[in-house]
């Protein structure tokens, strides 16, 4: 029914996709699993129209399939439902179902509001999603319910491949019962749903075919009894380290940083690990366990509600980053567009921006000890072009990523955070990275490396933490480390 | 790094940017020369040519005199409006800010108070106006157009609780020095707002506040992570923007020698008007001090030249409103 050829897409220099042959059938549930930018996401989206192939071809019954926006797919009955909620967020249950197609009332331009609600609910009874109140604003219900009327929006419709990215996430365990019921009915109607999961449990329990893909390839196409789940993972993670990472020797120095039960609500709990100077700590886990969380907590970007952090042996409590910052921490972000640079402004400013106290005296900037400086880590760090008066958003994907590392590299902190840092990097910038991260820890500097990427963490930590559902639920040490073991423990899969 | 190739040792630390960059305080990299980076300059001297050409009044002593005192109160407005535009803001009460401190600077030193204390007092009530709205706006994150228009109302209800009644200072000096002084054909009050420019200039150029402020408008979260603290930065642009009103406030008064309390209303859209033509960007990202004293000037020189030519008042509007929209018409690309 569905035939996918030859798909190709590329980010900022990156492939995302290379040449991916999928396809798929009416009545199936299709998972599609692999590791954090493997291309799943790329692949659903450019089915429903969300972004735009490079190349490629995609055959519907045989028929082109060309969807260039949401509301095409929508016209060829591809409805998704993404990680990112499209709800509106301060209308209510019964308005976001309907959107679009609210009854109207016999005054003209006016809404039955009588209709709406029962037909909303209609459609809600129908797929079995009771005890949700149509009339209720979207903002004022709980995540999971959020996600269900998210789920109900795009069934309300009978579409005819329904796309659902990583939807029990934030779903309790009787509300994906419920999910799976609704998804075997709608494929016992000839629907095809594409599931998007990292939970392998979940795959196997729901899924007729999965697909696995990897580094914007796919791998294979197995069925759930011909497989278990150990050799999905391998067929997820198999590749070979290679020669890029830095050779290291494990760091036995003293602790730097020291967390202890820390904990924020909502987000992670008893989260504790001490990080010594000279060592690289990796922390890996999916993405939303917790781990962004952890680093910015530690940094005082966001408050912490239990728990202590201690630097040197002494205890701190960093109210915002700026305290960190004095007192010799380190965070480069995981978005350099969102939260890493300012674009409009220069190499120079970029650079130095979290050192200007350093660099002035009565408020006033040192223009020369600036220049000098920021020239200093533009060269160390192999900026280019190395021109300081340069706009950020002038430069490359990872010369950009060079930036918000030379600006922290300039505050000669004690810890340094990264947190993804080699995300949308090409790979000879990363080699760089990484033996930038390597000269950095023999230098003396504690660090804690945050990283989707298992290769990274396993290429480059002494120690490796696993992070899932906001706990650290595994530790390892540099030679008991492996793809295998880290994934499973991230996916909570008992070995 | 090693592991990578060699870098150049001797990378030169080239200034680039230009005239344009200069201008608009956006050094910018290398950014592709459009015939649109210069439009402005080159309409502005197309402008100058013909006024020579047609009017013999324009470049008398006494017109641009008359052009640069006229300018002073706008002047001074745009600069505290670029500063708060730079991070992303807006300040719709400046207008009120002006009247408040037109009408105290009279009232004070017709009671008796010695004129410097006067003044001094009005700029003090102005930066506290200002801290006033950052205080909404930065403690609060509360929307600087809604926190400025509930203070711009505010405000221009204490100046009638004030005096509703227009107030002749009495001071003689105020008038003769401040508001009519010249030195050699320079007048005072035209050159006190010049002399401010390049001191903002330095102050965003290169003072670690001034850079701040102009980083916050580009990306905030990006600033607050580097370890600077936004919530103080936009605190202090709001009270330079309300030091600023005030100070065109006791200038207008010295000019007109007399304070109405309805004055000043409209005096924000102006000044917002000649940031915008001089380069900068609503919502922050771009901007500067020079930049915003070319819109000045284009927009002082627009109002001189159609009243020279006797061309109605509401025409000068529709003419204005055109110019305004043609400016940033001609930036949109670069944005």
């Amino acid at each position: 029914m569905l035939v996918m050829r030859g798909i190709h897409k590329g980010f900022d220099g990156t492939q995302a996709l290379r040449g991916v042959d999928f396809s798929a059938e009416r009545g199936e549930v299709h998972a599609i699993v692999g590791e954090n930018g493997a291309g799943k996401s790329t692949l659903v989206k450019i089915l429903a129209g969300a972004i735009l192939r490079d190349a490629g071809e995609i055959l519907l019954d045989a028929v082109a399939a060309d969807a260039r926006t949401p509301l095409a797919a929508h016209r060829l009955g591809i409805r998704a439902v993404y990680q990112e909620f499209s709800l509106v967020s301060h209308l209510t249950v019964a308005e976001n179902i309907l959107l679009g197609q609210m009854p109207s009332s016999r005054l003209p331009g006016c809404v039955d509001w009588g209709k709406a609600y029962r037909r909303a609910d209609e459609i809600l009874q129908s797929i079995g999603f009771v005890g949700i109140d149509v009339r209720k604003v979207v903002r004022q219900m709980s995540v999971s319910h959020q996600q269900m009327v998210e789920i109900a929006k795009a069934v309300a419709v009978r579409p005819r491949i329904l796309i659902l990215d990583e939807p029990s996430a934030v779903l309790s365990q009787e509300e994906l019962d419920r999910l799976f019921a609704l998804v075997r009915l709608l494929r016992q109607q000839g629907t095809l749903i594409l599931y998007i999961s990292h939970r392998l449990d979940e795959v196997f329990e729901i899924a007729d075919r999965i697909t696995v893909l990897k580094d914007g390839q796919l791998v294979g196409t197995v069925r759930p009894q011909e497989a278990d789940q150990g050799q999905l993972i391998r067929m997820m993670v198999g590749r070979s380290l290679g020669e890029i990472f830095p050779s290291r020797q494990p760091s036995l120095d003293e602790v730097a940083l020291e967390v202890k039960n820390l904990g924020r609500a909502g987000s992670f709990s008893d989260v504790s690990f001490s990080l010594h100077r000279g060592e690289v700590l990796g922390m890996s886990g999916l993405v939303g366990s917790g781990r962004t969380q952890v680093a910015r907590c530690i940094f005082g970007a966001e408050p912490f509600d239990t728990g202590e952090v201690h630097l040197e042996g002494k205890p701190i409590h960093p109210r915002s980053p700026r305290q960190a910052v004095r007192q010799g921490i380190a965070l480069v972000t995981e978005d350099r567009k969102r939260d890493g640079l300012v674009m409009h402004c220069t190499i120079r400013d970029n650079v130095s921006m979290a050192s200007y106290d350093k660099l002035s005296r009565w408020g006033v900037i040192n223009r020369r000890t600036q220049a000098t400086q920021v020239q200093q880590k533009v060269h160390e760090l192999d900026i280019r072009p190395p021109l300081l008066d340069r706009l950020a958003r002038q430069l490359s994907g990872g010369n950009q990523q060079k930036l918000v590392l030379a600006k922290w590299l300039m505050t000669q902190g004690k810890i340094l955070i990264l947190d993804e840092p080699t995300r949308g990097v090409d790979v000879a910038t990363k080699v760089e990275i990484y033996q930038l991260i390597s000269d950095l820890a023999a230098g003396g500097i504690g660090i804690l490396l945050i990283s989707s990427e298992l290769p990274e963490i396993l290429g480059l930590s002494d120690r490796a933490l696993v992070m899932r559902e906001g706990r650290i639920v595994g530790e390892f040490k540099r030679a008991e480390a492996s793809e295998e073991n880290l994934l499973a423990a991230a996916a909570g899969v008992k070995q | 790094m090693t592991g990578s190739s060699a870098p150049t040792p001797s990378a030169p630390a080239k200034s680039e940017g230009g005239l344009r960059a200069w201008l608009t305080g956006r050094s910018g990299g290398r950014a592709r020369r459009r015939w649109v980076d210069y439009a402005f300059i080159v309409a502005f001297v197309v402008l100058l040519v013909i006024t020579a050409t047609v009017s013999d009044v324009f470049f008398t002593q006494r017109n641009l005199s008359n052009l640069g005192r006229q300018a002073v109160t706008n002047g001074l407005l745009s600069l505290g409006m670029l500063v708060v535009i730079l991070t992303g803001g807006i300040d719709l009460s400046v207008g009120s800010v002006v009247a408040l401190a037109a009408v105290m600077v009279s009232g004070l030193s017709k009671e008796g108070m010695a004129l410097p204390l006067a003044i001094l007092v009005c700029l003090v009530i102005g930066i506290a106006a200002g801290a006033g709205n950052g205080f909404f706006i930065a403690r609060y994150k509360l929307q600087p157009f809604i926190v400025t228009l509930a203070s711009m109302i505010t405000i221009r209800g204490l100046v009638f609780v004030y005096s509703d009644i227009p107030i002749t200072p009495e001071d003689p000096a105020f008038r003769a020095v401040l508001g009519g002084g010249f030195i050699g054909p320079f007048p005072i009050s035209a050159l006190i707002m010049l002399a401010c420019y390049p001191i903002v200039w330095f102050f965003l150029n290169r003072m670690k506040s001034g850079r701040a402020i102009t980083a916050i408008g580009g990306n905030e979260e990006a600033v607050r992570l580097a370890g600077i603290s936004v919530t103080r930065h936009i605190f202090l642009a709001y009270m330079i923007s309300g030091l600023f009103a005030a100070m065109a406030g006791v200038m207008l008064a010295s000019r007109l020698g007399i304070a109405q309390p309805s004055v000043g209303g409209g005096f924000e859209l102006d000044a917002i008007a000649a940031v915008v033509i001089g380069g900068g960007i609503l919502g922050g990202g771009g901007g500067g001090a020079f930049g915003t004293l070319a819109g000045v000037a284009a927009l002082g020189m627009i109002d001189n030249l159609l009243n020279l030519f006797n061309v109605q008042s509401y025409y000068q509007q529709i003419f204005k409103g055109v110019i305004i929209l043609v400016a940033v018409l001609a930036r949109r690309k670069q944005q």
